[in-house]
């Protein structure tokens, strides 16, 4: 019953080689499985595991992907197991290995990859893994029916056992085990074989994740938890500028240090190996490293952000379309108004509770090296280690640990990459630690954002016409353009998306919902605004006048009940609404808010989201995970803020990085999710953007003045009340 | 040499008197259920009682921990039978988890102190362990249930 592996020098998969009972090797495809040639399984061991092996004894071990919290660790082998009509009881989860080929999901390229990032693991493993289930329950039936020469078809499974209807005859999954024989080929599956959502037995039924009873007692194993023969305590030190890298450093005085082992080049930081990690951690501070120069020096992140308007108005500059549909021109040349606002957002950064970390450990030869990280991407992992170390990618195992937070952060390992370097220099397995410091100034950061709306009305008051333009460092990736197509909420004729892109050489990366944050604050500001221009109740604006989509109507009139939106509140306090959408999920967002307007702080009362996110697998888990998409809302609208500065970040740790804490809490936070038998979406970052706008939309109520940069800091407050 | 003990059991070690009791914790007793988050003393990852109060073990130098009694998570209960984790298996508070040793810690000494605490109080006492997963309404609700519990 356990995933929290205590002994990481014991090979989980040297234990089960040898054991009986069927195991099922297969690698998912886009048309469901195909299963692997047993010479292939036989030849790499450390790399492959069966992703369902069902031993004579009925126990059942199936394979999962990742774990930070949002309970995909336990919903990955629950689509396998409802398929298959395993017993939940003798299921045992066991981490994948390091292998995207095997393990992962297609991408649009048609790679395979264990990318769990954007709350889309469920989505991009739901048809594949119910398939396999259903593939391994085929083949069970398949030797029952042999056994007992029947007709297969007329077979039927109850959880963890075949039976035969007319004779009454039974068999166990394990005592097919005992005998069974796997084919080479595994059978197809037709859609129509699939459960019904009626017929589930596990998905919707909120079982309980397998993480928990290990995350209360200390024994669930984190990367930093890792501790191996022989090993040794690495912390390192950056660049406070990114991208420069170390030219020379007081070497002998640090090396002269207690516990000092060595001290070795990165390619932008200085790595200390000592024998403890407090060793390790009095060096780094006591480090004097001369960097070399590059353009992010002098950088100062809050003139950036002004000039981001200047490259606005500026007609000459590059600009890339990212949508357009209609006629957006005629649209606006025959509008019968315009209307136009600017948006402002700042740099946010991970602060996952766990510093990044990393073990990695090399074989005699020094040609094989083992790595345990808290990994959004497993396969990346590996072909990062790969990649720095100039080995190839079967050279490295990457073991799954439980991630302390993850949000985007872990699904690049350049932590992980250096303790292998780190490893190799001084021939001892490593455990590298960044300091929570180090971690705020390497961070890689949300990056920040300069916007600008406009929409044009018909004569009716009708949106016809959309421009939205975003300034920032898109660094190829959508960190600023993912969020900003609305047509699948409001469906206007006419819209044009624009990007004018800026590379600054900041670090930045994906950040819990990334680019809808600070585009979802600007959409929904602004459609606010609107409303009010019309005298038109926001919610009943947005029914009315913005073409919306059936799909988002469902949600903004579930939420609307859910809070009761037309009932009066207390003098003080107001109510905020904004629509939200991420990773194919739909969602509508209420909130509850009031002012100090002495102090300038925003402090918000009740928050109600209804997301439609199709089949939900584990309801109380997905519950639990938009809750906390809230509370990362409430703190990207209301604390984050990273400012850089002479090219360094401002911050160091949660002194001077504000996030939420008990004393933010709403007192109330109520989850609804619509029915629906469609594909299962993202939910984990569903409520997170919505909070902002329906925050800032609350505060006009209450103020009559608009809020026009995130976070919402007291002072920015304060001078809105001002303004 | 600095002499204390952990879950009820003697412990001599070896390390720098200034060196935080965290790590002496962690990486040579090796209990790795108390966790390092800042290491400033902000976030209460680190939390562990010492003769029967709950402090931040990255701000405790080992020296003065000499002839102490400390618990730790894995000594709080047997079984994680203390009511609070089991509370906090019903609530289904852990997300990413990484917090919440501190957490039942630092609930521990307000139960131990206060069994029935109002929610006021709960909040006041809470307030300096970070949960970036934002399980705070659910360590609130593990609380009370454990209060009523027992």
């Amino acid at each position: 019953m356990t995933i929290a592996l205590k002994s990481p020098q014991v090979t989980r998969r040297g234990m089960l080689a040898g054991i009986g009972g069927m195991t099922f090797y297969f690698a998912l495809g886009t048309d469901g499985t195909r299963i692997l040639p047993p010479a292939n399984a036989a030849t790499r061991p450390a790399s492959l595991s069966p992703w369902v092996r069902i031993a004579p004894d009925g126990n059942i071990t199936i394979l999962t992907i990742t774990e930070m919290g949002q309970g995909s660790g336990t919903s990955i082998p629950l689509m396998i197991a409802e398929e298959m009509d395993a017993d939940w009881n003798k299921v045992t989860l066991d981490w994948a290995p390091s292998n995207p080929d095997v393990y992962g999901w297609p991408d649009r390229s048609g790679r395979r990859v264990m990318t769990v990032t954007g709350s889309r693991a469920v989505m991009m493993y739901w048809n594949d893994l119910r398939t396999a289930g259903a593939q391994v329950r085929k083949v069970l039936i398949a030797n029952a029916a042999e056994h007992w020469g029947v007709d297969a078809a007329t077979l039927k499974t109850e959880p963890s056992a075949v039976v035969d209807p007319q004779s009454g005859k039974r068999l166990s999954y394990g005592e097919i085990a005992a005998f069974g024989q796997v084919p080479t080929t595994l059978p197809a599956i037709d859609k129509s074989e699939l459960k019904a959502r009626k017929d589930f037995r596990l998905i919707g039924r909120s079982v309980p994740r397998r993480d928990l009873p290990f995350k209360v007692n200390g024994t669930a194993q984190y990367s930093i938890d890792v501790k191996l023969p022989g090993m040794v305590y690495a912390s390192a030190m950056h660049a406070p500028v990114s991208g420069n890298t170390p030219e020379k450093w007081n070497d002998a005085a640090i090396k002269a240090m207690p516990g000092v082992i060595a001290t070795v080049k990165l390619p932008h930081g200085v790595g200390i190996i000592a024998e403890r990690f407090p060793q390790a951690m009095a060096a780094r501070r006591a480090l004097r490293v001369t960097w070399s120069r590059n353009k992010v020096d002098g950088f100062d992140s809050e003139k950036a952000l002004e000039h981001y308007a200047a490259i606005h108005a500026d007609t000459a500059a590059p600009v890339k379309i990212v949508d357009a549909k209609g006629d957006v021109k005629a649209a606006f040349d025959g509008a019968a108004k315009v209307y136009k606002a600017e948006f402002r957002s700042d740099y946010t950064y991970h602060a996952q509770l766990e510093p990044l970390n990393a073990v990695a450990r090399f074989n005699e030869a020094g040609d094989r090296v083992e790595v345990w990280d808290g990994s959004q991407d497993l396969g990346r992992s590996r072909d990062l280690v790969a990649k720095t170390l100039g080995m190839k990618p079967e050279q490295v195992d990457v073991h799954q640990c439980y991630l302390g937070g993850g949000f985007g952060r872990r699904s690049l390992a350049d932590y992980a990459a250096e303790a292998a370097v780190l490893a190799r220099e001084v021939k001892r397995p490593v455990k590298l630690v960044w300091t929570r410091e180090e971690d705020v100034a390497h961070g890689m950061f949300r990056p920040m954002t300069f916007q600008c709306l406009e929409a044009a009305t018909d004569a009716s008051g009708k949106v016809v016409g959309w421009r939205h333009c975003a300034i920032g460092d898109d660094g190829g990736q959508n960190l600023i353009t993912g969020g900003m197509r609305i047509s699948s909420y409001y469906g206007l004729p006419n819209q044009q998306l624009e990007l004018r892109n800026v590379d600054e050489g900041v670090r930045i990366k994906h950040w819990r919902a990334v680019a809808h944050n600070f585009n979802l604050f600007a959409i929904e500001a602004m459609v606010d605004a609107m409303a009010e221009d019309q005298k038109l109740d926001p919610v009943e604006f947005r029914l009315q006048r913005m073409s919306i989509t059936p799909k988002a109507r469902r949600c903004v009139e579930t939420v609307v009940k859910m809070a009761d939106w037309g009932a009066k509140r207390p003098d003080d306090r107001a109510l905020g609404f904004a629509m939200s959408e991420r990773s194919g999920s739909l969602g509508a967002c209420i909130v509850e808010a009031s002012i100090d307007r002495r102090a300038g702080s925003i402090h918000v009362h009740k928050v109600w989201v209804a997301a439609d996110g199709g089949v939900i697998v584990q309801p109380e888990a997905a519950k639990a995970n938009v809750e906390s998409g809230i509370v990362y809302g409430l703190s990207s609208a209301l604390h984050e803020r990273l400012t850089v500065r002479d090219g360094a970040v401002e911050q160091s740790n949660f002194g001077d990085y504000n996030v939420m804490r008990m004393s933010d809490m709403p007192d109330v936070m109520q989850v609804s999710f619509l029915e629906s038998d469609g594909h299962p979406t993202g939910l984990g970052e569903i409520s997170t953007p919505c909070i902002a706008p329906a925050i800032a939309n609350a505060f006009h109520k209450l103020t009559g003045k608009r809020l026009y940069h995130m976070p919402f800091t007291p002072e920015r407050v304060l001078a809105a009340l001002k303004a | 040499m600095a002499s204390f003990s952990v879950n009820g059991k003697p412990v001599s070690v070896d390390a720098d008197p200034k060196t935080p009791l965290l790590w002496v914790i962690r990486d040579i007793v090796g209990l790795t259920g108390t966790k390092y988050g800042c290491g400033a003393g902000f976030c209460g990852a680190c939390t562990v009682h010492i003769d029967g109060r709950a402090q931040r073990s990255c701000q405790v130098q080992v020296s003065a921990a000499e002839g102490a009694q400390i618990v730790t998570i894995e000594g709080l209960a047997p079984n994680s039978s203390h009511p609070l984790q089991k509370a906090w298996v019903t609530e289904e508070v852990p997300q990413c988890g990484y917090c919440q040793s501190g957490q039942i810690m630092k609930a521990a000494e307000l139960l131990a102190s206060n069994p029935k605490p109002t929610r006021q109080q709960i909040v006041t006492h809470m307030d300096g362990n970070i949960c970036r997963c934002g399980t705070y309404g659910r360590i609130i609700a593990a609380i009370e249930r454990a209060s009523r519990e027992g």
